[in-house]
Protein backbone atom coordinates (compact mmCIF):
# COMPACT_ATOMS: atom_id res chain seq x y z
CA UNK A 1 0.00 0.00 0.00
CA UNK A 2 1.31 3.21 -1.06
CA UNK A 3 2.78 5.91 1.68
CA UNK A 4 2.17 2.79 4.27
CA UNK A 5 3.76 -0.14 5.50
CA UNK A 6 3.29 -2.04 9.40
CA UNK A 7 5.56 -4.41 10.81
CA UNK A 8 8.16 -6.68 9.12
CA UNK A 9 8.13 -10.60 9.55
CA UNK A 10 5.22 -10.89 11.37
CA UNK A 11 2.11 -12.10 9.41
CA UNK A 12 1.06 -15.96 9.87
CA UNK A 13 0.73 -15.89 6.08
CA UNK A 14 1.63 -19.37 4.50
CA UNK A 15 1.02 -20.53 1.05
CA UNK A 16 1.62 -24.75 0.54
CA UNK A 17 3.02 -24.84 -3.32
CA UNK A 18 2.34 -28.36 -3.63
CA UNK A 19 -1.39 -27.99 -3.58
CA UNK A 20 -1.64 -24.30 -5.37
CA UNK A 21 -3.49 -24.78 -8.71
CA UNK A 22 -2.72 -21.34 -10.07
CA UNK A 23 -6.49 -20.82 -10.48
CA UNK A 24 -5.35 -17.25 -9.62
CA UNK A 25 -8.15 -16.37 -6.95
CA UNK A 26 -5.87 -14.77 -4.28
CA UNK A 27 -4.33 -12.30 -6.34
CA UNK A 28 -8.29 -11.34 -7.11
CA UNK A 29 -8.98 -11.21 -3.89
CA UNK A 30 -6.09 -9.48 -1.59
CA UNK A 31 -6.36 -5.84 -1.27
CA UNK A 32 -2.42 -5.42 -0.60
CA UNK A 33 -1.18 -7.48 -3.99
CA UNK A 34 0.60 -9.65 -1.60
CA UNK A 35 0.20 -12.51 -4.60
CA UNK A 36 1.22 -13.04 -7.96
CA UNK A 37 1.91 -15.59 -10.77
CA UNK A 38 4.76 -17.17 -11.77
CA UNK A 39 4.63 -20.62 -13.94
CA UNK A 40 1.44 -21.33 -12.90
CA UNK A 41 1.52 -21.20 -9.62
CA UNK A 42 0.71 -18.41 -6.96
CA UNK A 43 3.55 -16.96 -5.19
CA UNK A 44 4.09 -14.48 -2.09
CA UNK A 45 5.43 -11.38 -3.36
CA UNK A 46 5.08 -8.90 -0.97
CA UNK A 47 4.69 -10.84 2.61
CA UNK A 48 5.18 -8.18 5.12
CA UNK A 49 2.05 -6.14 3.03
CA UNK A 50 -0.25 -9.04 4.26
CA UNK A 51 -2.65 -7.73 7.29
CA UNK A 52 -3.85 -10.74 7.72
CA UNK A 53 -7.41 -10.37 6.69
CA UNK A 54 -8.01 -13.76 5.55
CA UNK A 55 -9.52 -13.52 2.46
CA UNK A 56 -7.10 -15.53 -0.06
CA UNK A 57 -7.07 -18.48 2.47
CA UNK A 58 -11.27 -18.58 2.36
CA UNK A 59 -11.01 -18.20 -1.34
CA UNK A 60 -8.45 -20.33 -2.03
CA UNK A 61 -10.60 -23.94 -3.63
CA UNK A 62 -7.34 -26.24 -2.61
CA UNK A 63 -6.86 -25.23 0.71
CA UNK A 64 -3.45 -23.87 0.03
CA UNK A 65 -3.23 -21.02 1.58
CA UNK A 66 -3.30 -20.24 5.61
CA UNK A 67 -3.23 -17.21 7.55
CA UNK A 68 -4.41 -16.71 11.22
CA UNK A 69 -6.87 -13.62 10.67
CA UNK A 70 -9.34 -11.82 12.96
CA UNK A 71 -9.47 -8.38 14.98
CA UNK A 72 -6.89 -6.47 14.94
CA UNK A 73 -7.18 -3.35 17.36
CA UNK A 74 -6.05 -3.09 20.74
CA UNK A 75 -9.21 -3.11 22.41
CA UNK A 76 -10.37 -6.01 20.44
CA UNK A 77 -7.12 -8.14 21.90
CA UNK A 78 -7.47 -6.93 25.16
CA UNK A 79 -10.75 -7.94 25.19
CA UNK A 80 -10.27 -11.49 23.60
CA UNK A 81 -7.48 -12.28 26.66
CA UNK A 82 -9.58 -11.18 28.98
CA UNK A 83 -12.83 -13.54 27.46
CA UNK A 84 -9.62 -16.61 26.87
CA UNK A 85 -9.19 -15.86 30.30
CA UNK A 86 -12.51 -16.22 31.99
CA UNK A 87 -12.22 -13.03 34.17
CA UNK A 88 -15.40 -11.40 33.60
CA UNK A 89 -17.52 -11.07 29.86
CA UNK A 90 -16.29 -8.71 27.97
CA UNK A 91 -18.32 -5.66 26.45
CA UNK A 92 -18.10 -6.11 22.89
CA UNK A 93 -17.61 -2.21 21.94
CA UNK A 94 -15.82 -2.61 19.08
CA UNK A 95 -15.88 -1.68 15.49
CA UNK B 1 -39.07 -5.37 -5.93
CA UNK B 2 -38.72 -2.26 -4.10
CA UNK B 3 -36.87 0.37 -6.56
CA UNK B 4 -34.68 2.80 -5.27
CA UNK B 5 -32.94 5.81 -5.76
CA UNK B 6 -30.16 6.82 -6.93
CA UNK B 7 -29.90 9.93 -5.82
CA UNK B 8 -29.39 10.71 -1.86
CA UNK B 9 -31.51 13.27 0.10
CA UNK B 10 -30.67 15.24 2.58
CA UNK B 11 -31.73 12.99 4.90
CA UNK B 12 -29.22 10.45 4.10
CA UNK B 13 -26.74 13.12 4.33
CA UNK B 14 -27.65 14.29 7.69
CA UNK B 15 -27.86 10.19 8.09
CA UNK B 16 -23.94 9.91 7.09
CA UNK B 17 -23.31 12.75 9.53
CA UNK B 18 -24.90 11.19 12.42
CA UNK B 19 -23.65 7.68 11.97
CA UNK B 20 -19.63 9.86 11.68
CA UNK B 21 -20.45 10.74 15.06
CA UNK B 22 -21.30 7.79 16.24
CA UNK B 23 -25.19 8.76 16.55
CA UNK B 24 -26.91 5.59 16.47
CA UNK B 25 -24.45 3.86 14.62
CA UNK B 26 -25.12 0.22 15.83
CA UNK B 27 -28.39 0.26 14.27
CA UNK B 28 -28.08 2.07 10.57
CA UNK B 29 -29.19 -0.17 8.44
CA UNK B 30 -31.80 -1.13 5.59
CA UNK B 31 -33.90 -4.55 5.30
CA UNK B 32 -31.94 -7.14 3.34
CA UNK B 33 -33.46 -8.56 -0.14
CA UNK B 34 -33.18 -7.55 -3.49
CA UNK B 35 -33.30 -4.17 -4.72
CA UNK B 36 -33.78 -2.74 -8.18
CA UNK B 37 -31.94 0.13 -9.78
CA UNK B 38 -33.12 1.60 -12.84
CA UNK B 39 -35.04 -1.19 -14.90
CA UNK B 40 -33.24 -3.92 -14.78
CA UNK B 41 -33.88 -7.10 -16.81
CA UNK B 42 -33.28 -10.49 -16.69
CA UNK B 43 -29.71 -10.43 -18.28
CA UNK B 44 -28.09 -7.40 -16.25
CA UNK B 45 -25.70 -7.69 -13.66
CA UNK B 46 -26.36 -8.58 -9.42
CA UNK B 47 -24.31 -6.20 -7.27
CA UNK B 48 -24.27 -7.61 -3.42
CA UNK B 49 -23.34 -5.32 -0.71
CA UNK B 50 -24.35 -5.00 3.30
CA UNK B 51 -27.09 -3.72 4.94
CA UNK B 52 -25.14 -1.04 6.85
CA UNK B 53 -27.00 1.66 5.31
CA UNK B 54 -24.25 3.74 4.65
CA UNK B 55 -22.80 1.35 2.14
CA UNK B 56 -26.07 1.19 0.42
CA UNK B 57 -26.04 4.65 -0.14
CA UNK B 58 -22.49 4.90 -1.53
CA UNK B 59 -23.00 1.60 -3.84
CA UNK B 60 -27.09 3.12 -5.33
CA UNK B 61 -25.44 6.82 -5.75
CA UNK B 62 -22.98 5.66 -7.81
CA UNK B 63 -25.54 3.90 -9.85
CA UNK B 64 -27.47 6.52 -11.52
CA UNK B 65 -28.60 6.29 -14.80
CA UNK B 66 -27.95 2.36 -14.80
CA UNK B 67 -29.76 -0.69 -14.70
CA UNK B 68 -28.44 -2.96 -12.00
CA UNK B 69 -30.29 -5.58 -9.73
CA UNK B 70 -28.77 -4.65 -6.30
CA UNK B 71 -28.74 -7.65 -3.29
CA UNK B 72 -28.55 -6.17 -0.04
CA UNK B 73 -27.50 -8.82 3.13
CA UNK B 74 -28.02 -9.28 6.64
CA UNK B 75 -24.85 -8.09 8.00
CA UNK B 76 -26.92 -6.21 11.09
CA UNK B 77 -26.19 -2.69 10.03
CA UNK B 78 -22.12 -3.57 9.83
CA UNK B 79 -20.07 -2.33 6.99
CA UNK B 80 -18.87 -4.70 4.26
CA UNK B 81 -15.73 -5.19 5.25
CA UNK B 82 -15.79 -5.57 8.94
CA UNK B 83 -19.40 -7.54 8.55
CA UNK B 84 -16.79 -10.11 6.13
CA UNK B 85 -14.57 -10.65 9.10
CA UNK B 86 -17.04 -10.93 11.79
CA UNK B 87 -18.83 -13.51 9.71
CA UNK B 88 -21.89 -11.83 9.00
CA UNK B 89 -21.09 -11.13 5.30
CA UNK B 90 -20.40 -14.97 4.81
CA UNK B 91 -20.69 -17.42 2.52
CA UNK B 92 -23.75 -19.00 4.41
CA UNK B 93 -25.55 -15.51 4.38
CA UNK B 94 -25.36 -15.13 0.67
CA UNK B 95 -26.63 -18.35 -0.38
CA UNK B 96 -29.14 -17.88 1.91
CA UNK B 97 -29.97 -14.51 0.39
CA UNK B 98 -29.90 -15.87 -3.33
CA UNK B 99 -32.50 -18.52 -2.69
CA UNK B 100 -35.10 -15.91 -0.38
CA UNK B 101 -34.89 -13.40 -3.47
CA UNK B 102 -35.38 -16.22 -5.64
CA UNK B 103 -32.58 -14.89 -7.03
CA UNK B 104 -32.54 -17.72 -10.25
CA UNK B 105 -35.76 -16.34 -11.14
CA UNK B 106 -35.42 -13.07 -11.28
CA UNK B 107 -31.83 -13.43 -13.16
CA UNK B 108 -31.23 -15.76 -16.38
CA UNK B 109 -27.58 -15.61 -15.79
CA UNK B 110 -25.60 -16.93 -13.21
CA UNK B 111 -23.12 -14.08 -12.55
CA UNK B 112 -22.72 -12.16 -9.29
CA UNK B 113 -20.66 -8.76 -8.53
CA UNK B 114 -19.24 -8.49 -5.12
CA UNK B 115 -16.79 -6.31 -3.14
CA UNK B 116 -13.47 -7.02 -2.61
CA UNK B 117 -13.76 -6.46 0.43
CA UNK B 118 -16.47 -8.93 1.47
CA UNK B 119 -13.52 -11.64 0.05
CA UNK B 120 -12.72 -12.54 3.95
CA UNK B 121 -16.45 -13.75 4.35
CA UNK B 122 -17.72 -15.56 1.42
CA UNK B 123 -15.54 -18.68 -0.43
CA UNK B 124 -16.32 -17.65 -3.85
CA UNK B 125 -16.10 -21.67 -4.55
CA UNK B 126 -18.42 -22.62 -1.92
CA UNK B 127 -21.38 -19.73 -3.29
CA UNK B 128 -20.34 -21.45 -6.77
CA UNK B 129 -21.01 -25.32 -6.27
CA UNK B 130 -24.10 -24.28 -3.44
CA UNK B 131 -26.07 -22.14 -5.78
CA UNK B 132 -24.60 -21.93 -9.33
CA UNK B 133 -23.94 -18.48 -9.10
CA UNK B 134 -19.92 -17.41 -10.23
CA UNK B 135 -18.62 -14.35 -8.23
CA UNK B 136 -16.54 -11.80 -9.52
CA UNK B 137 -14.85 -9.36 -6.99
CA UNK B 138 -14.65 -6.13 -8.56
CA UNK B 139 -13.21 -2.93 -6.99
CA UNK B 140 -12.79 -1.97 -3.53
CA UNK B 141 -14.56 1.16 -3.97
CA UNK B 142 -18.29 1.78 -4.79
CA UNK B 143 -17.27 5.20 -7.06
CA UNK B 144 -15.16 2.47 -9.09
CA UNK B 145 -17.80 0.69 -9.43
CA UNK B 146 -18.89 2.69 -13.40
CA UNK B 147 -15.26 2.43 -14.29
CA UNK B 148 -15.99 -1.38 -14.05
CA UNK B 149 -19.09 -1.77 -16.22
CA UNK B 150 -17.57 0.33 -18.39
CA UNK B 151 -14.19 -1.72 -18.72
CA UNK B 152 -16.21 -4.37 -19.52
CA UNK B 153 -16.38 -6.57 -16.47
CA UNK B 154 -12.51 -6.16 -15.88
CA UNK B 155 -10.64 -4.63 -12.62
CA UNK B 156 -7.93 -2.12 -13.36
CA UNK B 157 -5.06 -2.56 -11.04
CA UNK B 158 -6.21 1.09 -9.35
CA UNK B 159 -9.58 -0.21 -8.59
CA UNK B 160 -7.76 -2.91 -6.13
CA UNK B 161 -5.41 -0.40 -4.67
CA UNK B 162 -6.46 -0.36 -0.77
CA UNK B 163 -6.18 3.36 0.48
CA UNK B 164 -6.05 5.87 3.63
CA UNK B 165 -5.89 9.33 2.68
CA UNK B 166 -5.95 12.35 5.00
CA UNK B 167 -9.76 12.60 3.88
CA UNK B 168 -10.39 8.59 4.90
CA UNK B 169 -8.90 9.44 7.80
CA UNK B 170 -10.17 12.27 9.12
CA UNK B 171 -13.91 11.07 9.19
CA UNK B 172 -12.67 8.18 11.56
CA UNK B 173 -11.99 10.47 14.39
CA UNK B 174 -14.99 11.93 15.51
CA UNK B 175 -16.39 8.71 16.35
CA UNK B 176 -13.06 7.27 17.62
CA UNK B 177 -13.08 10.12 19.82
CA UNK B 178 -16.90 9.70 21.19
CA UNK B 179 -16.14 6.36 21.55
CA UNK B 180 -13.62 7.11 24.64
CA UNK B 181 -15.82 9.75 25.60
CA UNK B 182 -17.17 7.54 28.53
CA UNK B 183 -13.34 5.92 30.03
CA UNK B 184 -11.63 9.46 29.55
CA UNK B 185 -14.55 11.11 31.57
CA UNK B 186 -14.22 8.40 34.54
CA UNK B 187 -10.34 9.28 34.49
CA UNK B 188 -10.74 12.99 34.14
CA UNK B 189 -12.79 12.93 37.43
CA UNK B 190 -10.31 10.39 39.19
CA UNK B 191 -7.31 12.79 38.00
CA UNK B 192 -9.03 15.73 39.15
CA UNK B 193 -9.84 14.40 42.50
CA UNK B 194 -6.61 13.28 42.82
CA UNK B 195 -4.69 15.90 41.67
CA UNK B 196 -6.64 18.43 43.57
CA UNK B 197 -5.89 16.79 47.39
CA UNK B 198 -2.70 16.14 46.71
CA UNK B 199 -1.78 19.74 45.00
CA UNK B 200 -4.57 22.20 45.24
CA UNK B 201 -8.08 22.28 42.51
CA UNK B 202 -5.57 24.62 39.69
CA UNK B 203 -3.03 21.36 39.49
CA UNK B 204 -6.43 19.46 39.12
CA UNK B 205 -7.20 21.19 36.16
CA UNK B 206 -4.20 21.21 34.93
CA UNK B 207 -4.07 17.18 34.59
CA UNK B 208 -7.16 17.38 33.43
CA UNK B 209 -5.77 19.42 30.40
CA UNK B 210 -2.77 17.40 30.20
CA UNK B 211 -4.66 14.05 30.26
CA UNK B 212 -7.23 15.49 27.61
CA UNK B 213 -4.38 16.26 25.11
CA UNK B 214 -2.79 13.11 25.51
CA UNK B 215 -6.12 11.82 24.40
CA UNK B 216 -6.66 13.94 21.27
CA UNK B 217 -2.84 13.33 20.41
CA UNK B 218 -3.17 9.80 20.62
CA UNK B 219 -6.99 9.36 18.66
CA UNK B 220 -6.47 12.48 16.46
CA UNK B 221 -3.03 13.65 15.93
CA UNK B 222 -1.03 10.69 15.15
CA UNK B 223 -3.82 9.33 12.56
CA UNK B 224 -3.84 12.35 11.32
CA UNK B 225 -0.38 12.90 11.03
CA UNK B 226 0.39 8.93 10.46
CA UNK B 227 2.34 8.49 6.89
CA UNK B 228 4.66 11.07 8.10
CA UNK B 229 5.54 10.12 12.05
CA UNK B 230 8.65 7.78 11.66
CA UNK B 231 8.64 4.27 12.54
CA UNK B 232 6.45 1.70 11.89
CA UNK B 233 4.93 0.97 15.08
CA UNK B 234 1.56 2.86 15.85
CA UNK B 235 2.81 2.66 19.79
CA UNK B 236 5.80 5.07 18.91
CA UNK B 237 3.72 7.10 16.40
CA UNK B 238 1.71 8.03 19.62
CA UNK B 239 4.90 8.11 21.99
CA UNK B 240 6.27 10.64 19.98
CA UNK B 241 2.71 12.81 19.47
CA UNK B 242 2.46 12.40 23.44
CA UNK B 243 5.84 14.10 23.83
CA UNK B 244 5.31 16.78 21.21
CA UNK B 245 2.54 17.73 23.60
CA UNK B 246 4.06 17.04 26.57
CA UNK B 247 6.40 19.77 25.60
CA UNK B 248 4.36 22.26 24.84
CA UNK B 249 1.72 21.45 27.88
CA UNK B 250 5.00 22.42 29.74
CA UNK B 251 5.94 25.53 27.78
CA UNK B 252 1.72 26.34 28.05
CA UNK B 253 1.77 25.54 31.65
CA UNK B 254 4.73 27.41 32.74
CA UNK B 255 6.41 24.32 33.68
CA UNK B 256 9.56 26.12 34.85
CA UNK B 257 7.99 26.59 38.05
CA UNK B 258 7.28 22.82 38.80
CA UNK B 259 9.22 20.74 40.74
CA UNK B 260 11.37 17.93 39.16
CA UNK B 261 9.01 14.97 40.16
CA UNK B 262 6.10 17.03 38.29
CA UNK B 263 8.11 17.76 35.41
CA UNK B 264 9.11 13.60 35.11
CA UNK B 265 5.94 12.50 35.71
CA UNK B 266 4.56 14.41 33.18
CA UNK B 267 6.66 13.72 30.59
CA UNK B 268 6.31 9.85 31.52
CA UNK B 269 2.47 9.50 31.61
CA UNK B 270 1.70 11.76 28.72
CA UNK B 271 3.58 10.02 25.99
CA UNK B 272 2.32 6.59 27.56
CA UNK B 273 -1.46 7.97 27.06
CA UNK B 274 -1.37 8.60 23.80
CA UNK B 275 0.63 5.93 22.41
CA UNK B 276 -1.82 3.44 23.92
CA UNK B 277 -4.49 5.59 21.95
CA UNK B 278 -2.40 5.38 18.67
CA UNK B 279 -1.68 1.78 19.26
CA UNK B 280 -5.75 1.02 19.35
CA UNK B 281 -6.24 2.83 16.27
CA UNK B 282 -4.79 -0.13 14.28
CA UNK B 283 -8.02 -1.38 14.46
CA UNK B 284 -9.78 1.66 11.73
CA UNK B 285 -6.50 1.05 9.58
CA UNK B 286 -6.83 -1.19 6.47
CA UNK B 287 -3.21 -2.43 6.73
CA UNK B 288 -2.00 -3.42 10.02
CA UNK B 289 -2.59 -6.64 10.92
CA UNK B 290 -3.21 -9.01 14.24
CA UNK B 291 -0.06 -10.74 14.81
CA UNK B 292 1.37 -7.07 14.25
CA UNK B 293 -0.94 -5.66 16.41
CA UNK B 294 0.06 -8.33 19.23
CA UNK B 295 3.91 -8.09 18.92
CA UNK B 296 3.66 -4.42 19.32
CA UNK B 297 1.04 -5.26 22.32
CA UNK B 298 3.52 -7.60 23.99
CA UNK B 299 6.29 -4.73 23.84
CA UNK B 300 4.81 -1.68 24.32
CA UNK B 301 1.78 -2.25 27.19
CA UNK B 302 4.59 -3.28 29.78
CA UNK B 303 6.75 0.35 28.56
CA UNK B 304 3.04 1.76 28.90
CA UNK B 305 2.66 0.43 32.33
CA UNK B 306 5.79 1.34 33.57
CA UNK B 307 5.24 4.67 32.78
CA UNK B 308 2.06 5.47 34.24
CA UNK B 309 3.34 3.69 37.53
CA UNK B 310 6.76 5.39 37.46
CA UNK B 311 4.56 8.83 36.77
CA UNK B 312 2.27 8.36 39.88
CA UNK B 313 5.80 7.12 41.72
CA UNK B 314 7.07 10.49 40.45
CA UNK B 315 3.91 12.81 41.84
CA UNK B 316 3.95 10.83 44.94
CA UNK B 317 7.20 11.21 45.87
CA UNK B 318 7.12 15.13 44.99
CA UNK B 319 4.29 15.57 47.52
CA UNK B 320 6.43 13.81 50.34
CA UNK B 321 9.86 14.56 49.99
Amino acid sequence: MKGFSYLRNVATLKLNIKKCIGCGRCLEVCPHQVFSLAEKKAIITNFDACMECGACAINCPSTAIFVDSGVGCATGLINEWIHEQKMFSARKKCC
Amino acid sequence: MPQIDTKLSFYDFLGTCKTRLGIGRMNYMVPSGLYAIGAPTKDDPVLVTANYKMSYDKVRSVLTARNVWLLVLETYGINVWCAAGKGTFSTQELVRRIGLSNLTKVVAHRRLILPILAAPGVAAHEVKRQTGFSISYATIRAEDIPKYFDNNMLTTAKMKEQTFTFRERTVLIPVELLLSLKPTAITVAALFIIAALLQGPRYGLMTVYAYLGAVVSGIAIAPLLLPWLPGRSFAFKGFLTGLAWSATFYLLADGREWNIFITFAAFLTIPAVSAFYTLNFTGCTPFTSRSGVKKEMRLAMPVMGISVILGVIFVLAGKLL
